[in-house]
């Protein structure tokens, strides 16, 4: 196995005592000091501060850049407005997810494309070999470093920043600034449920930048363990657990933000606009106790048959129970509101499907002005 | 008499009544814990069989049981408070008590200072 790759913090993760792990080929913090549950409830409450530099950049531009994502991408990029930034899926050719990302339109023809660390080449040379040939593709990933800074309070840490309430970017826009004179791009997106913003700076000034973030009393690190906890308590998908090459975004229950019906000429529309392609729905359960379910632990109706499985689960922190999202086949008519069985370590727990996300109190609407 | 296995549980033999928890080690390498499955009262429990699983944020991990008996009680604040075995692992954080233990049992388990030492080498 290839060397784990550092961020360019990784010592100050160490000096803070954070367990460090390995995730998608880098050496993370999964926890620091405080432990997850601590760090969970502290992004709920005030503001925490994630390194998420090992995530990977790419710049896209040249004369035609737009229509030639608009053709790749499922979720429509042609009409997304400079300033805008746009969750979307990179496709296989059989329609499923290679990864999941953000699509940054910087300007009329210019795109930044933020991506999975563990994909970082495969997605590169996916949508290289995808685009015209003369369009300028860049992998910048070595070059930029991204933090994010997560929670209700972090309009107030912006301010202190020096930012007045209403520059800061609104939900999925971002702008082009400097912190301290740090370069920056800050859009306002995460991965929490919070209120929240991402920074994009220059790879040598990201220790900086984390330093003085740090700096407010109100301010935590926390590391890759409650980052996980957050985004599945809001329902958030992980790639790897609830998107692969083995799901559409159709099954991972992102029709309606894809706007399929308005779309034509792009890449997979037959199969994603097929419902007869659809071999699983995701859903949420909430189980009765505490005891979480974990990935490819197995769902049963009430009447024992088979379903489907789990994709993601755990204890979450602020529902004070176990939960779950799973794939079940579509055929078993499994809405809100019914009961199942996760067979757990070889007994059967008895949870509820249940509207997503979870916990519906997150901040990462609200208005900030 | 206080032993401990490789597995990083503590037994403590009160008579033939062992107390069984895990270490504050263990603890502290599972992180926060959120759920103790407590065995039930009266079960026969033998040796290297699971007796209970603990659950941290991320991962779920079986206790074995060091040594056999019958479980005579389950530590029941865990049920509403796991991170007990956070704070207290080695004291209130105990999961169960086993009855009719053969002190024999416990011949080959490391003492205090032996599992310390062998924690330092982990």
């Amino acid at each position: 196995m290839d060397e784990l790759k550092r961020t360019p913090i990784y010592e100050k993760h160490v000096k803070l005592g954070a367990k460090m792990v390995p995730f998608g080929g880098w050496d993370m913090p999964v926890q620091y000091k405080d432990g997850i549950l601590s760090e969970h409830h502290h992004t709920r409450e005030k503001v925490s501060l994630f390194d998420t530099c090992h995530m990977g950049e790419f710049t896209i531009s040249g004369k035609g850049s737009a229509l030639a994502l608009d053709r790749i991408f499922p979720r429509a990029v042609a009409d997304q407005k400079v300033g805008v930034a746009r969750y979307n899926f990179l496709l296989s050719d059989k329609g499923t997810v290679m990864d999941d990302l953000l699509i940054y339109r910087m300007g009329e023809e210019e795109f930044m494309i933020v991506v999975n660390a563990g994909t970082i080449d495969s997605d590169f040379a996916r949508i290289k070999s995808l685009i015209p040939s003369d369009l300028y593709i860049s992998n910048n990933s070595e070059k930029i470093g991204k933090l994010d800074l997560q929670g209700p309070k972090a309009a107030e840490i912006m301010e202190e920043l020096g930012f007045k309430r209403e520059t800061l970017p609104s939900n999925y826009k971002w702008i082009k600034t400097s912190i301290n004179g740090i370069p920056a791009i800050v859009s306002r997106t995460g991965y929490t449920g919070e209120l929240g913003f991402e920074f994009y700076v220059e790879a040598d000034k990201v220790g900086e930048l984390w330093n003085i973030l740090l700096s407010f009393n109100d301010v935590k690190p926390a590391g890759l363990g409650a980052r996980d906890t957050l985004r599945l308590e809001v329902g958030y998908p992980l790639y790897g657990h609830e998107m692969d090459e083995n799901t559409t975004p159709v099954e991972a229950g992102f029709s309606a933000i894809m706007s399929l019906e308005k779309r034509s000429a792009f890449m997979c529309e037959n199969i994603l606009k097929d419902p007869s392609k659809i071999t699983k729905n995701l859903i949420g359960i909430i189980l009765e106790g505490r005891r979480a379910a974990r990935a490819g632990n197995k769902v049963f109706t009430t009447e024992g048959k088979e379903i489907g499985s789990v994709t993601s689960g755990m204890f979450s922190p602020i529902l004070e129970k176990a939960i779950a999202l799973a794939y079940v086949k579509p055929e078993s008519g499994l809405t809100p509101g019914k009961k199942v069985n996760l067979e757990i370590g070889g007994k059967l727990f008895p949870g509820d499907v249940v509207e997503m996300p979870f916990y519906k109190n997150g901040t990462v609407r609200m208005k900030i002005c | 008499m206080k032993k401990f296995t490789k597995e990083h549980e503590w037994v403590l033999l009160e008579g033939t009544v062992a107390t069984i928890g895990i270490t504050a080690h263990a603890a502290h390498e599972l992180g926060d814990i959120t759920y103790v499955e407590l065995p039930s009262s009266g079960a026969q429990i033998n040796a290297g069989e699971v007796l209970t699983v603990i659950e941290s944020v991320k991962a779920a991990s079986d206790v074995y049981s060091p040594v056999s008996g019958i479980v005579e009680a389950a530590n029941q604040e865990l049920e509403g408070n796991p991170q007990l075995v956070n704070e207290s692992p080695e004291e209130e954080g105990w999961v169960c008590k086993l009855k009719g233990v053969d002190a024999s049992e416990l011949d080959d388990l490391m003492d205090e200072k032996e599992y310390r030492d062998y924690v330092e080498l982990l």
